[in-house]
C-alpha cells in the first residue's frame, strides 16, 4: 500500500491511554466541525439562487417597508424614525432565517443520500451537528455584514463600536437558532415538512419578535406572546447596539421604551438579552446532538 | 488466489459474523447468519430483493445495530469499536450519496478531510483514483451533470480514497446498462489486483456473482449456500445434455450400458447430466449406434442453483422469470432436483 496506515494509532489508543484517547476524540470532533462547516459554505457559495435569495430578501424587506411606511409612521422616539427602528430588526430576522435553515440542510442531505456518507465516516455526531451550526452561523454573519455595508443607503449611521458589538451577538444568536433548526431537522424526513414548519412557526415567531414594531407598546395579548417568544430578546439585543447611543443622547421618551424588553417592570439589558438566547440555544444544540445520535 | 481453501484461516479473516440478526418490528430481516471473509477475497451476497442483503451490509458498516449476534470487521467489533470499523471500510451504497451541487473533486476532497487523509497523499490519491475511473477530465464538473455510471464510478473512487481494507459495494451496478456494468466490474477486479483489498458486495445479478471468489446465497434472511460459484454449480450434477434421437428407449439403454449414465426420456428427447459434457460428446457422437438428430448442452447457472436451493427464482420481479422458470422445469433432468 502506498499510503498510510491508521490501524497502529487506533490500537495504541484502544490499549487504554485515556488522556490520549480524549485528545483523539476531541480532534475528531474538531475535524467534524470544520469539515462539515467547510461543505456548508462551499454549498452556499456554489448555489447562486440561494445566495441571491439570502441577500435579496432582507434588502427587499428593507426597501419596500421603509419606503412604503416612511410617510405613514413618524419618529418612534426622538431621532429614531421607522427605518432606523426596523433596520436592526431586519438584520436579526435574516440571521434567524439563515440559522434555522441549517436544519433544512440536514433534511436535504438525508433526502439526497449525502447524510449517509457523513454518518458512515469516522466523524462523530456532535462534530457534525456543531459543524452545521458553525456553517450556518458564518453564513448568517456574512449576511449581517452585507446588510451592515448597506446601512448608509438607508441612512443608518455606523460606527466601529456597532460593528464590533454586532459580530459576537450575531454569532450567539445564529448558533442558538441553528440549535433549534437542527433539533427539528434531525427528526424531519422531508423538505416539505420542514418548509411548512418554517412557515407555520418560524415566520409568525419572527414577526412577533418585534422586528417591525416595539413590543412594549402593543395590545396586551400580543405583548404576552411576544415577551414569551425568545426571538424577541434576540431582536432587542441587535436593536440596542444601533439605538442605545441615539436614545441616551437624546433622552428617553416618556412612556414605553422602544428598546429593552420590559418584563414585570424590569427592562432587559443587552447582556440579559444575549444570555437568555444563548442559554436557550445551548440547550437546543445539546438537544440536537442527542436527537441526532438517536434518530440517525 | 488460493482456490484450494474453502474457508479462510483465522489469521487472514477480515470479516466474521456469528448469529448476526436484525428484526424490524416482528419481521426478521436477517435471521442469525454466520460467515467469514478472507483478506483479498471478492465475496458476494447473492439473493433477491428483500432477502436481507442491505440490512446485513448496514450492520457490518455500523449504520444499523444488530438485534442479536456478533460481528467483527477488520478485527474490530461492530458494536463497541464503531469509529475504528468506519475508518477501515469504504462503502458504496445502492442509492447515490454524492453532493450533486459540488464538483467531482470537491466531493472527493470532502471525503479526504472527513477521513483525515494526510495532505501529502491526498491529491496524489485523488488523481490516481479519478484516472483509474476515467473521470479525471470531468473532475471540475458538477456531479449533477454526470450519468448514472459516472456517479457510480465516482462513488467507488470515493470509497477507496482513504485506503480502506474492505470495500463494501451494495448492488454496485443496479440500474446501469450492460456496458457500464461491464466497465464497473473491470475496475473492481482491477482494483483487487492493485490494492490489497477485500471486496464485499451484494447483487441480484447472477452473471455478476460469477465474478466473485465465493458467494453466499441468501434468501429470506438466511444463508442457504456458501461456496465458490463453480462448486455451487457443479453441485447440481454437471451439464445438462439433451439428445434428440430416433429411438429414445434404445438410446437410454445404450447410454447406461456404455457409460453408466441414467438418462430420462421425454418424447423424442433423452436427457442426462454429466460434468464436462463438451469433451464427452464428440466421442459419443462418433460411436453411438442410435441416430442423433440434435444435441443441446446447457451449463447450470447460479439461477439454477438458487432455484434448486430455495424453490423459487431469484428475479421474481423480472417479467422474463415465468419464461425462464418454464424452460427450466421443461428440462427433464432438473425435475428430480426439485422433488
Amino acid at each position: 500500500m502506498t499510503g498510510f496506515d491508521l490501524q497502529p494509532r487506533v490500537r495504541v489508543l484502544a490499549a487504554g491511554d485515556r488522556a490520549r484517547w480524549r485528545a483523539f476524540s476531541l480532534r475528531q470532533s474538531l475535524r467534524g466541525i470544520w469539515v462539515i462547516a467547510y461543505r456548508e459554505l462551499l454549498r452556499f457559495a456554489r448555489e447562486r439562487s440561494r445566495l441571491a435569495s439570502t441577500l435579496g430578501m432582507p434588502i427587499i424587506f428593507m426597501v419596500v417597508f421603509s419606503e412604503g411606511l416612511k410617510r405613514q409612521i413618524g419618529a418612534l422616539a426622538v431621532g429614531v424614525d421607522f427605518v432606523k427602528f426596523m433596520y436592526p430588526g431586519i438584520i436579526a430576522m435574516s440571521v434567524f432565517i439563515n440559522a434555522i435553515f441549517s436544519g433544512l440542510s440536514v433534511v436535504w442531505d438525508r433526502e439526497i443520500g449525502f447524510l449517509k456518507e457523513v454518518l458512515v465516516s469516522p466523524l462523530n455526531r456532535s462534530g457534525v451537528v456543531l459543524g452545521k451550526a458553525l456553517g450556518a452561523s458564518v453564513i448568517a454573519l456574512f449576511q449581517a455584514l452585507v446588510m451592515l455595508a448597506l446601512a448608509p443607503l438607508f441612512g443608518v449611521p455606523l460606527s466601529l463600536r456597532i460593528v464590533l458589538e454586532l459580530i459576537p451577538i450575531v454569532i450567539v444568536l445564529a448558533f442558538s437558532l441553528a440549535g433549534f433548526g437542527l433539533l427539528i431537522g434531525s427528526r424531519m424526513r422531508s423538505q416539505q415538512g420542514f418548509q411548512v414548519l418554517v412557515q407555520m412557526v418560524v415566520f409568525p415567531l419572527t414577526f412577533l419578535a418585534g422586528v417591525f414594531f416595539p413590543v412594549n407598546n402593543v395590545p396586551r395579548w400580543m405583548e404576552i406572546v411576544s415577551k414569551l417568544n425568545p426571538l424577541t430578546y434576540g431582536v432587542d439585543a441587535i436593536r440596542r447596539i444601533f439605538l442605545v447611543g441615539e436614545i441616551s443622547a437624546t433622552g428617553q421618551n416618556s412612556g414605553h421604551s422602544i428598546i429593552g424588553v420590559t418584563v414585570f417592570g424590569h427592562t432587559t439589558t443587552t447582556i440579559e438579552d444575549v444570555a437568555l438566547v444563548g442559554v436557550l440555544g445551548a440547550a437546543l444544540l445539546i438537544g440536537a446532538i442527542f436527537s441526532f445520535n438517536r434518530h440517525t | 488466489m488460493n482456490h484450494e481453501q474453502k474457508t479462510p484461516s483465522a489469521s487472514e479473516i477480515v470479516i466474521s459474523t456469528a448469529g448476526l440478526a436484525r428484526n424490524f418490528g416482528h419481521t426478521q430481516a436477517v435471521k442469525g447468519i454466520s460467515f467469514s471473509v478472507a483478506e483479498g477475497e471478492v465475496f458476494g451476497f447473492l439473493g433477491p430483493n428483500g432477502a436481507g442483503k442491505t440490512t446485513t451490509i448496514s450492520m457490518l458498516c455500523t449504520l444499523l445495530a444488530p438485534s442479536a449476534g456478533e460481528a467483527t470487521v477488520a478485527g474490530f467489533d461492530i458494536r463497541s469499536k464503531r469509529t475504528e470499523v468506519r475508518r477501515s471500510i469504504g462503502l458504496v451504497f445502492q442509492d447515490p450519496t454524492l453532493d450533486e451541487y459540488l464538483t467531482a473533486i470537491q466531493n472527493l476532497r470532502f471525503h479526504a478531510y472527513a477521513y483525515g487523509v494526510p495532505r501529502r497523499v491526498r491529491d496524489e490519491r485523488i488523481h490516481e483514483l479519478l484516472n483509474l475511473m476515467e473521470l479525471w477530465d470531468r473532475r471540475n464538473s458538477s456531479v449533477r451533470e454526470f450519468s448514472g455510471g459516472m456517479k457510480r464510478r465516482l462513488e467507488i473512487a470515493r470509497g477507496l480514497l482513504h485506503h480502506p481494507r474492505i470495500l463494501f459495494l451494495d448492488e454496485p451496478t443496479l440500474g446501469l446498462d450492460p456496458q457500464t456494468r461491464h466497465r464497473i466490474w473491470k475496475y473492481v477486479l482491477d482494483l483487487r489486483r492493485r490494492e490489497s483489498l477485500t471486496i464485499f458486495l451484494t447483487t441480484h445479478y447472477m452473471d455478476e456473482a460469477e465474478n466473485c471468489d465465493r458467494i453466499a446465497i441468501i434468501d429470506d434472511g438466511e444463508i442457504v449456500a456458501l461456496d465458490r460459484p463453480e462448486v455451487l454449480k457443479n453441485s447440481l450434477g454437471g451439464d445438462v445434455v439433451t439428445l434428440r434421437v430416433e429411438d429414445g428407449k434404445s438410446a437410454v439403454a445404450e447410454l447406461f450400458a456404455r457409460y453408466e449414465l441414467s438418462a430420462s426420456i421425454e418424447g423424442d428427447r433423452v436427457c442426462f447430466k454429466l460434468p464436462g459434457a463438451e469433451e464427452f460428446l464428440p466421442g459419443l457422437m462418433r460411436s453411438f449406434s442410435c441416430e442423433i438428430l440434435g444435441v443441446t448442452v446447457r451449463r447450470p447457472s447460479l439461477d439454477d442453483v438458487f432455484l434448486s436451493l430455495t424453490g423459487h427464482s431469484i428475479r421474481d420481479d423480472r417479467p422474463a422469470t415465468g419464461q425462464q422458470l418454464r424452460r427450466y422445469l421443461n428440462t427433464p433432468g432438473m425435475k428430480s432436483q426439485l422433488n
